[in-house]
This record gives structure tokens, C-alpha cells and sequence, in this order.
């Protein structure tokens, strides 16, 4: 009753933290018995010992449509409306965002990007919520000709009950990276009945393209990447990895369990198994184990790439300050692309750099894992990023002092990989001793 | 080994001069600094230069430099300045910050040529100046000299004269390796019987192998016909041999070294052989992607002839035009004699005409410089950037998967890239 004396809301949320959630003091009962001055009043039922954040967000926001919403609801069995009604109304038509909010990724100018995209197509924003949106907003998401589930951890409950309940229609691409982009307008134009533009696969929007074609890149081919996230955004990331920048995807996880069937679908394309966990120690030893060349993750990846010595750019929450930066610096449309190909280059040792340390190695300044762009030293780690004891090699596998030097000579980024596939090819020849020669053979093993 | 073409079967290479477009000499710095971290280069020379040196290294930042210009200004034209006293200055200011430099290297160029600065005279002057602490030598590395690789050349031939005599029967190679591949090669020279294996460069600017007479010279580049001739001179036998690319190009090198040494071809073969088996098992899947690809490659390094060599016989590739910015008949014989019959070689270039030959031939795949890379890949030409071959380890039976591998990649990425 404070509360709302004080701030005069347009509407309340009630809910319980973990602990209140014990003492079972049922507050949302308590304000509905309230006097409130006639401000409606959502009561959260958020089970704090069995979901986690981006969960609650989605079932607050979906409560508080639905509570405000209610006395829209068309009578069942009305009429779905046209998402082309547009036209017979004569006006342009409009869209809400739905799914930006405060400590999402990059949410504050993903909606700007989107927005100037949409208007460049001639498409309006209804609502963004909820992030600025107040409750008088939120009751203007039916007048919309569709909705647009850009964070769909977020948004995806709302989406679906709109389109349940109000026949809204939902354009459920998420458009981070050129193709996704391109999808999401196809999809979008689809649904309002809007003409495809003709200009709409070029590639000149983004210089992604180019960039990623230009031969300052041939040198990103095939470079081994993990990805680990929230669901949309390794989603996207995996593609973008894959498909627009050439490297190749040799882990691909999340921690959202509720769209792990999505990742698991976009992993098996890749031919991976996706790790679905929300167990860093488990998303650091699969790290490990796939001894990537860059990690694309979370804060917390930051830690583990850190710890085992291998470059690493954040793609998804959780974040932290450095992540919500003063500059624009979107993740979806054309202009997010752009700032993909930089921020997922920039950790990588840079070409020339790469292969002067690949040919000589006995530098006293530019030492083996030396990436002097980031203008620095060597990185803390231990220079041997996989190191695993000898003894720990496993099956009786030691290392020869010869296959030991021989493995030193291998490039930094490469030698977990290396030493991973030399000890599975000496355990499949029942190989004791690994030395120089092993480690050829199983070189040329493996290049096929 | 498979008997090649006679030289007569190719046709006259195309001698061509006009627009040119390659390194100069200086370029060289950028990976000789690297395999002799105890030298510093100092380029005589004017601001384009830096910018040059600059451009190509400066994308790694170093904590200590490596390189550096003394810069020609309007004083030491005008010959106000007396240009020697200046450089005198400035190598004095080097060497107290950077003390640990044990090998100068005064690097001529364009302007200091033209103006016939003499930079073997400041180098003599600089020697008895510092001497017991430094020694200064001079090289020049300018454009209207050298082209690119020929930088390297120069470097060795400069330090041919401090190389110690000795009569003791060794195998000297000769040329940049990298590291791991310069181990890899003495060591399977070792198991050859050849105890004495030297290289030139060394990895330390004042660990010079020796030379004379018993000395055996095998090139590991094909761009260093005055450092051979240079130590010709100084008593040593050249070993003919190609160039080691390639299974095929690399057991042949190694082979004719071991025939210098007298190793049975009984043992080569039981060495080498397990070797080749391997190293062709490792190639088959980037041949997959090369064969039948038509292949152009423009003057750049020298090494086009050998790549081309390596490319048609073992990756199947088809050759339209091999480009080379110098060619030595005497040092390239070998290579000559295994390319395929009717090989259109040029030498020299005028790049425009060879860009029209180019866009009409429409190959699959372009060597170049960077240059012309990205201009090429925008008319929808796949091209594989050449000064990357230079600081690769490419070189060996063990390589020879790596070295395809730089030419399938590009024809893989644009395969993988799909934006829409």
C-alpha cells in the first residue's frame, strides 16, 4: 500500500523471493484483498527452487499481458484479424517487438536496429515492451498487425498466447546474423503480405559479406570454435560461425533448458551433440575436451577460456558491465553483423602474427600463444593450454621426449587438438610410446 | 622418380616488362627479423619506406623494435648535411637503447641507391666504430634492384664474408626455414648418415655456419642465386636437386643429398619411403579438391615455378600461365625439366596485359599478391594470396599436405560461405 501511494503505479507485480517463498505468506492474495485504488494487480507464482531468471521474466511478462489484456479478449471462435487488415486500412503496417528488456544482450540497440530496418521496409513499431513500455502501452499490443518474438526466452510465452487467444500472428525468426536477417524479413513479408523487396538478398547491406570473403579472412577457415549461451543467441551464433564466417563448430551448448530442443536440432545439423547444462564445471571440461581455437560464450566462459588459455568473445548474458557498452553496438540486422565479424576476430591471434610465431619459435619478445594486437604478454596460463600430466594421457600412453618436442612445434591454438588426436590414434594402435613419428602419423591420419 | 618433360617441351616464356606489381627487397625485414632476433635492420632510406616496413609488420606491436628507418630529409639531399655523420648519429642512438643488437644491418633502398649513398663504406666506418660489440653490414633491398624474396638474397650474401673457413666435409642448407621444419629436416638427415648438417640463416646472427671446400650447398629457396654463386666462390659444391615441395620435390631434394654424401639408394629409400607413403595419404583429400582446377599464379616470390611443379603432379591441378619475377635457367633446371610439357612460363611483368590474359582465361584459382586479391575475389575469382608462402612452413615430405592445404582452403571457404 506504500508502494503504491508513493509511486502511483498504473499497475502491480507481487511475487516472493526464495526465502518468502518458504513462509508461504501468500502475498498476492493479500494485495488482492487490498484496497489499491483500482490499479490492476498481477500476483507471481514463480517457483524459485525449480526455475531460474530468464523463466520468471518470461512468466511476468506473460502474467502481466494476460492480467491487462483480459478485457480485450475477443469472444472464442471470433475471426482471426487479417495481418494484411493494414491495407484495407490504409495505414502502414505495424508490429510490436516483443522480448527486449534491461540485462537482456544488447537489447537497447538491437530495438533501435530493428526498428530503423523495419521502417526502411516501410513497417511501423507498435510496441516495444518490455523494455520502456508502460502498462497503457501494453494494451495497445492487440492493434498490432503482428509480433515480432526477437528474444523468445522472453517473449516466447506471450507470443504463443497471443496468437492463441487474439490470433495475432508471431514472426518467430530471430534475425542475429545475415542469413537469419534475411530470413526474418522473408518471414516477416510473409505474414503482413507485404511484397518481397527486391533487393532483399543482396549483400551489400552488411559488410559482413565482404569482410568474411575478403582474403584477409581465407585464415578463419575451418578455425575451431565452442559456443555456449542462451539458446537464441548460440543458435545464431552457430550458423553465423559456421556459415558466414567459415569456422567450424566443435561444441555447441546452452543453459536454457526450455529451448533445448531447438539447440539440439541446430547442433545436429552441425553433427554435434549439444550440451545442455547449466554446470559450468560441465561446460569447461567440454570445453576442454573439444579444444577449441575461440570460445563464444557468456561471462562465464570468459573465466574457463581464460583459465585454459584460449581467446574468447561474449555472445549472450550473463553479462557484465563491459558488455553493456556507451557505443551502438547491436547483435541483430545488418549493422549487429558488423559488429559480430569484429568482436569475434578481434580476440584471434591476427594472420601475419599467426604464422611468424608458426615459423619461428625461438623469439624472445613474440613467445609461443603471444597475441600482441591485445597488447600484451603471453597469456597467464600455463603455455601448454590442454596440459594434461603424462601420466594422465591414460591407457598407458606416455610421451617419447622426441614426441614431446615434436608436439611443442605445433602452433599454440592447435596443440590440444594435436595431442587430443595423437593419443586416440596411438590408443587405436594399441601404441604405448608416442614420439616424433606417431605424432606424423597421426597428422596424416586425421587430415582426411 | 617420374621422368619429367624435357626443357625444350615448353614453350618460350614470355618476357614482359612494364607495370609491375610486387615487394620490394625491403619486405624481406619482415621475416629475417624474426629468424634473427639478435639483428636489427635499419633501412636507409626515406618516409615510404617506414610506411612500407610499417604496413606489412606493424599489425604486431612490438615492445622492442626490430626494424627501423633513418629517414633521408632535405639537409642530406641538398648535401648540407653530410648524410655519413647523420647516420653515424642516429646507428650511435640505436645501439645505446638497444644494446643487446649484435648484427646491424643497413639496408639500402631506392633514394640511398640514387643518390649512390655508399652504405658498404658507412658500414666498414660503423665496424671499426663499434667494433667487438656490433657488427654492422649492408644489404640493399630497393625496388629497382630486388623484388621481394631477392631481399633475403641480399642479407645472406652480406654475411657470406664473416662466415669462419674450414674444410670439414658438412651439408650446408641454405634459405629461411622455419623452425620446426629446419629440425625436422637434420634430423632425417641424421638418420641419411650426414653428421654435419649447417644452415644459413642461422637463428642467431652470430652463430655463422662455416664454409670451404668440403662444404655441400643445398637450396632450400629458389631465390638465392647470389648467395649460391657467393659461396661457389667461397669453395662450395652445389647440389642440383628441386626444390622441397611436395612429397615428390622434397624426396628428390633430400635424395640428391644423399647421393652428394654417397648414401646408398638402398637406405634413402628405407628412410624416405614410409615417409612418402604417409605424406601421399595426407594429400589425398586436398588433391580431391585441387585436381583438374586451373591455376594461374602471377610473379611475386620466386616460388612459383616449384608451387606450379607441386600443384600439377601431385594435386592435379592444370597450369594456364606460371609467373615468375626472375628466372635463373641454371637454379631452376631441375624444376624446369619435371613441369608438364607446354607450360606457358613469364617472366617479368607488365600486369595489366597479364590481367587481360587472366580475365579471359577465367582460372579457378589465382596466386597473387595482396594487391590484386581482394580486387580479383570482387570479379568472382578465387585467389590464394602469395606472400603467405613465404611464412609458412611449407617446406618437406611432412608438409606437403600443409602446403596444398593453403591452396584448397580458399576453394573450401568460398564452397562453405553461404549468406542467405
Amino acid at each position: 500500500a506504500d508502494a503504491v501511494q508513493r509511486f502511483q503505479p498504473e499497475a502491480l507485480l507481487v511475487g516472493e523471493s526464495c526465502t518468502a517463498e518458504l513462509i508461504q505468506d501468500q502475498p498476492g492474495a493479500l494485495a488482492a484483498g487490498m484496497d489499491l485504488g483500482g490499479i490492476p494487480m498481477v500476483s507471481l507464482e514463480l517457483p524459485a527452487y525449480s526455475k531460474k531468471e530468464n523463466w520468471g521474466a518470461a512468466e511476468t511478462f506473460y502474467q502481466l499481458v494476460r492480467g491487462l489484456l483480459k478485457p480485450q479478449l475477443p469472444a472464442p471462435g471470433s475471426p482471426r484479424p487479417d495481418p494484411s487488415r493494414w491495407r484495407a486500412e490504409g495505414r502502414r503496417p505495424r508490429v510490436n517487438l516483443l522480448g527486449p528488456s534491461l540485462l537482456g544482450f544488447r537489447c537497447r540497440d538491437d530495438v533501435r536496429e530493428i526498428r530503423q530496418l523495419l521502417d526502411g521496409y516501410g513497417i511501423d513499431v507498435a510496441v516495444v515492451a518490455p523494455l520502456g513500455a508502460r502498462p497503457a502501452d501494453l494494451l495497445r499490443i492487440p492493434a498490432a498487425d503482428a509480433n515480432l518474438n526477437l528474444y523468445p526466452e522472453l517473449a516466447g510465452t506471450v507470443c504463443s498466447w497471443l496468437e492463441r487467444q487474439f490470433g495475432m500472428a508471431t514472426v518467430n525468426t530471430v534475425p542475429i546474423g545475415i542469413g537469419a536477417t534475411v530470413a526474418f524479413l522473408r518471414e516477416l513479408h510473409g505474414v503482413l503480405d507485404l511484397p518481397l523487396p527486391a533487393d532483399l538478398e543482396a549483400e551489400g547491406h552488411s559488410r559482413l559479406p565482404w569482410y568474411s570473403r575478403s582474403v584477409d579472412s581465407t585464415y578463419l577457415t575451418g578455425k575451431r570454435v565452442f559456443i555456449f549461451g542462451d539458446a537464441s543467441h548460440a543458435i545464431a551464433a552457430a550458423r553465423i560461425a559456421s556459415r558466414e564466417l567459415g569456422f567450424a563448430v566443435v561444441g555447441l551448448g546452452s543453459y536454457s533448458r526450455e529451448q533445448a530442443r531447438e539447440l539440439r536440432a541446430a547442433a545436429k545439423e552441425l553433427g554435434l551433440e549439444a550440451l545442455i547444462t547449466d554446470d559450468y564445471l560441465a561446460v569447461e571440461a567440454a570445453m576442454a575436451e573439444a579444444a577449441p581455437e575461440l570460445v563464444l560464450g557468456t561471462q562465464m566462459e570468459r573465466h574457463s577460456a581464460k583459465r585454459l588459455g584460449i581467446p574468447c568473445a561474449v555472445i549472450s548474458t550473463p553479462l557484465h558491465v563491459q558488455d553493456v557498452p556507451a557505443r551502438y553496438a547491436p547483435q541483430m540486422g545488418f549493422e549487429g553483423a558488423n559488429v559480430i565479424f569484429d568482436t569475434w576476430v578481434h580476440p584471434l591471434m591476427m594472420g601475419l602474427e599467426e604464422h611468424l610465431i608458426g615459423m619461428f619459435r625461438h623469439d624472445f619478445e613474440f613467445v609461443d600463444g603471444h597475441r600482441s594486437h591485445l597488447g600484451d604478454g603471453p597469456p597467464a596460463a600455463a603455455p601448454e593450454p590442454m596440459a594434461v600430466a603424462p601420466a594422465a594421457a591414460g591407457g598407458g600412453l606416455s610421451w617419447s621426449t622426441d614426441g614431446e618436442a615434436e608436439l611443442a612445434k605445433i602452433p599454440f591454438f592447435v596443440r590440444g587438438k594435436v595431442r587430443r588426436n595423437t593419443e586416440r590414434y596411438a590408443r587405436e594402435r594399441g601404441l604405448e610410446l608416442i614420439d616424433s613419428e606417431a605424432l606424423y602419423e597421426a597428422k596424416a591420419h586425421f587430415s582426411r | 622418380m617420374a621422368t619429367g618433360t624435357a626443357v625444350e617441351a615448353l614453350p618460350p616464356p614470355l618476357k614482359e616488362s612494364g607495370q609491375r606489381e610486387v615487394f620490394c627487397g625491403l619486405t624481406s625485414i619482415v621475416w629475417l627479423h624474426r629468424r634473427m632476433p639478435d639483428a636489427f635492420f635499419l633501412v636507409v632510406g626515406s618516409r615510404t619506406c617506414a610506411h612500407l616496413i610499417q604496413s606489412a609488420a606493424g599489425v604486431m606491436i612490438f615492445a622492442e623494435p626490430r626494424f627501423g628507418t633513418a629517414i633521408l630529409g632535405e639537409r642530406d639531399l641538398a648535401g648540407l648535411a653530410d648524410a655519413n655523420e647523420e647516420l653515424d648519429r642516429l646507428v650511435a642512438q640505436l645501439l645505446a637503447r638497444r644494446p643487446e643488437i649484435r648484427t646491424l644491418f643497413l639496408v639500402g633502398s631506392c633514394p640511398s641507391e640514387v643518390i649512390k649513398l655508399d652504405l658498404a663504406k658507412a658500414a666498414e666506418r660503423l665496424n671499426r666504430q663499434h667494433t667487438g660489440r656490433v657488427t654492422v653490414l649492408n644489404y640493399s633491398g630497393s625496388g629497382i634492384e630486388t623484388t621481394f624474396t631477392q631481399g633475403e638474397d641480399g642479407a645472406l650474401q652480406a654475411l657470406i664474408p664473416l662466415m669462419p673457413r674450414s674444410e670439414q666435409s658438412q651439408l650446408l642448407i641454405v634459405g629461411t626455414l622455419a623452425d620446426a621444419v629446419e629440425d625436422r629436416l637434420v634430423s632425417l638427415f641424421h638418420r641419411l648418415g650426414i653428421e654435419r648438417v649447417a644452415s644459413l640463416p642461422p637463428r642467431r646472427s652470430t652463430e655463422l655456419p662455416a664454409v670451404g671446400p668440403g662444404t655441400q650447398l643445398l637450396l632450400a629457396q629458389p631465390f638465392l642465386s647470389g648467395t649460391a654463386r657467393a659461396l661457389l666462390d667461397r669453395g662450395a659444391t652445389l647440389i642440383r636437386a628441386p626444390y622441397p615441395f611436395g612429397v615428390e620435390g622434397s624426396r628428390a631434394w633430400m635424395a640428391a643429398a644423399a647421393a652428394a654424401f654417397g648414401v646408398p639408394p638402398a637406405q634413402v629409400a628405407e628412410v624416405l619411403d614410409p615417409l612418402v607413403e604417409r605424406g601421399r595419404r595426407a594429400l589425398a583429400p586436398h588433391r580431391d579438391t585441387l585436381a583438374g582446377k586451373r591455376l594461374f599464379l602471377m610473379p611475386d616470390s620466386q616460388l612459383e615455378i616449384p608451387l606450379a611443379r607441386f600443384l600439377s603432379r601431385e594435386c592435379g591441378m592444370d597450369l594456364v600461365e606460371v609467373g615468375t619475377p626472375y628466372l635463373d635457367r641454371q637454379l631452376m633446371a631441375e624444376e624446369l625439366a619435371l613441369l608438364p610439357a607446354g607450360t606457358q612460363l613469364s617472366e617479368g611483368q607488365h600486369v595489366d596485359n597479364q590481367l587481360a590474359r587472366l580475365r579471359a582465361a577465367r582460372p579457378d584459382l589465382v596466386v597473387c599478391g595482396l594487391g590484386l586479391a581482394n580486387p580479383l575475389e570482387a570479379e568472382g575469382m578465387a585467389t590464394k594470396w602469395s606472400i603467405e608462402l613465404v611464412f609458412s612452413p611449407i617446406h618437406g615430405i611432412d608438409q606437403a599436405a600443409d602446403l596444398a592445404e593453403l591452396f584448397a582452403r580458399p576453394l573450401r571457404r568460398r564452397a562453405a560461405l553461404a549468406f542467405v
